[in-house]
């Protein structure tokens, strides 16, 4: 499908495929990236984001297929401008974070200070501990500033957070919505619908090696899973509750009603006397439009 | 080409073989251990070459009273040494696993003996006990003359063959298996993804390890000049240069190795395939003299061959760096064909 960004481009893909002997990993993908979006290319594992994000980090080559970085194709110049964060990667060994970071500054025409970074990135405690010897979430962290060192136009993150626990995962959203308030171009892959909710304001959702849709978040939610769920307590529900706008469920001890117009509910519910206290209200989600685009869950 | 590049690589290549404790230990107490384990074994001047075999000794072992038995000839022999056996049986069991080269019984007149066919070392000794049998005053056909000139020691002879294999072992691994691995592990691609170029990589990995493999070898040679006082005839220079040549050269094979490949197990089959052919044909441990031609010129397809040839000229000959040169040649060409191959070849992630 073709897919477009409301914001000046900075990346054009058209038609990029990559095909492994009889494995269609990334198949006709066409769309553009808006400079200083955060985009999220959501999907579950072996969909083809990392494929298709290495194809335009330029580490594999696709089939076919063109990108255009600012309107033109990518140049040496282009390993200038973009910072990288692997997904899985090692680091050179018996170095410490601090000499990490020193030995790839150097590798760039323009660096970032390299305490700033590690301010940045909360890496005080542990600069000057061997990046074999650190945490999970230090060594994300470690990576993130690697991808940042050189002050990148445009920064690749695939599957940050995977692996981290759930404080590590909130630490690096903060530093990530720092890097995206800076009008810094993100491209985001991962499989966790919240992390997308949370940083990206431009999503694609793969599968199968193609872009399914495409669009802002609650966009997506809005075009493709209106539905949302009231859950009211069994007891507090009245018998005859008359035309409520939505389909009525028994769940349990609890009735759910899952509907377009949550307004119009919420109105009648109240009008019967029913206490909101006991009521919950679930929202879609970018799992719902996946679920319902695919009939797959993301994390399948 | 940005030489900012190309230091910050290199230096941090040196600071991990620094760090690494136990290799870079290894790397000094290999070659040193094996000089001078060599040193002391061979520090007499006359080894023992042979072993004979005596039955029936009571207690087994003890072989000091049936030596009157034999020629005097024979056991005064210095490269000959008697192991005693209590029963016959016990004696043909070594023979047979050639523990021992001949088996003698005493008391017996003639005197019987058994020996192998199959084993070069038993017809040697065979031959030693038929001239022994033979009287002495029949045997003045010969007439020992000495060596004339500079004798040398076999330590001597065999310290540069240490050396080169040390370095060939540390050119191959120390580049081809590490790349590997950090090609699998994902070290490479995070390089890729930053402006360092190929070139300045791989130039980088062969500028560091040529640092290292010399820095080790003047370490490894002070070390073991204090204690086995080697004797060097040619210039010490000269040597330094055909090590350099040497180990540029194994590392530019070491980095043909590292061009391709994600599996640490495949590219270890690959370094024992070249690794082990070249230390037995390049002269390392024995020279291949005499060996079938098309043998001999099987070794001068490796590196170490032509870098042991021109280092024992110089040390042990006194040669001078011209008479070293066509070997120097022969090393540079191949360091040029090595890198032109391994630059082709090289990928980041496949």
């Amino acid at each position: 499908m073709k897919a477009t960004a409301p914001m000046k481009p900075l990346l054009e893909l058209v038609d990029i495929h990559k095909y492994y002997k009889r494995l269609r990993a990334v198949d006709g993908v066409s769309m553009t990236i808006g400079q200083g979006s955060c985009f999220g290319l959501l999907g579950p594992n072996g969909a083809g984001k990392t494929t298709l994000i290495e194809i335009i980090e330029d580490i594999i080559d696709p089939t076919g297929g063109t990108i255009l970085y600012k309107g033109a194709r990518r140049a040496a110049q282009f390993r200038q401008e973009v910072g990288i964060m692997f997904q899985q990667t090692a680091l050179l060994s018996f170095l410490t974070v601090a000499e990490t970071l020193e030995t790839f500054s150097r590798l760039y025409d323009r660096t970032e200070s390299i305490d700033h970074l590690i301010q940045l990135c909360h890496l005080e405690e542990v600069k000057a501990q061997l990046n074999d010897k650190i945490s999970g979430g230090q060594k994300q962290r470690l990576l993130l500033a690697l991808a940042l060192l050189n002050r990148p136009e445009l920064v690749f993150l695939d599957e940050p957070s995977t692996g981290l626990d759930p404080q590590a995962r909130r630490n690096l959203w903060d530093i990530i919505n720092t890097v995206k308030s800076q009008g810094r171009t993100i491209v985001l892959t991962t499989h966790y619908m919240e992390e997308a909710e949370k940083l990206c304001d431009d999503i694609a959702i793969m599968d199968k090696g193609n872009v399914i849709a495409r669009g802002a978040p609650m966009a997506l939610i809005e075009t493709h899973c209106r539905r949302a769920t009231l859950s009211v307590p069994k007891v507090q529900f009245p018998e005859k509750p008359g035309d409520l706008q939505g389909v009525i469920n028994e769940r349990g001890d609890r009735i759910q009603i899952r509907t377009d117009n949550v307004n119009a509910v919420v109105s009648k519910l109240l009008s019967m006397g029913v206490d909101m206290r006991g009521v919950n209200l679930q929202t879609p989600s970018l799992e719902d439009v996946f679920l319902k685009l695919t009939g797959r869950s993301l994390r399948e | 080409m940005r030489f900012k590049r190309m230091w910050a690589i290199y230096h941090a290549r040196n600071r991990e073989f620094f760090r690494d404790r136990a290799a870079f230990g290894w790397n000094f107490l290999f070659p040193f251990l094996i000089i001078l384990g060599f040193g002391v074994i061979f520090k007499g001047d006359y080894q023992t070459q042979f072993k004979v075999g005596l039955f029936p000794i009571f207690p087994s072992g003890s072989v000091h009273q049936s030596i009157d038995l034999l020629p005097e000839s024979f056991v005064a022999f210095k490269a000959i040494s008697l192991v005693g056996f209590e029963t016959r049986a016990q004696g043909m069991d070594k023979l047979k696993h050639h523990k021992i080269d001949l088996l003698v019984e005493t008391g017996t007149q003639p005197i019987r003996y058994w020996v192998s066919d199959s084993s070069p070392s038993g017809a040697i000794v065979e031959r030693l006990l038929k001239e022994a049998l033979v009287p002495s005053d029949s045997a003045v056909r010969f007439e020992k003359k000495d060596i004339q000139g500079r004798q040398i020691r076999y330590i001597d002879w065999l310290f540069p063959g240490v050396l080169g294999m040390n370095m060939m072992f540390s050119a191959l691994y120390g580049v081809g298996w590490v790349v590997v691995r950090y090609r699998k592990n994902g070290v490479l691609k995070r390089l890729k993804a930053t402006p360092l170029t190929a070139f300045e990589y791989l130039t980088a990995q062969l500028i560091s390890r040529i640092f290292l493999l010399m820095f080790t070898l003047v370490v490894v040679w002070v070390g073991c000049d204090l204690i086995l006082d080697f004797r060097v005839y040619g210039s010490l220079l000269n040597l330094f240069l055909v090590f350099l040549a040497g180990s540029t050269c194994m590392t530019a094979l070491g980095l043909i190795i590292a061009s391709r490949g994600t599996s640490e197990e495949f590219t270890n089959g690959i370094l024992n395939f070249i690794s082990w052919p070249m230390m037995f044909l390049s002269e390392v441990w024995f020279s291949i003299e005499g060996a079938p031609g098309w043998l001999q010129a099987s070794a001068k397809i490796f590196p170490l061959t032509h870098l042991l040839k021109a280092a024992r000229q110089v040390m042990n000959e006194g040669e001078g760096l011209f008479a070293v040169m066509p070997e120097i040649t022969i090393l540079c060409a191949m360091t040029l064909a090595f890198l032109l191959v391994g630059a082709a070849l090289f990928s980041w992630n496949k």
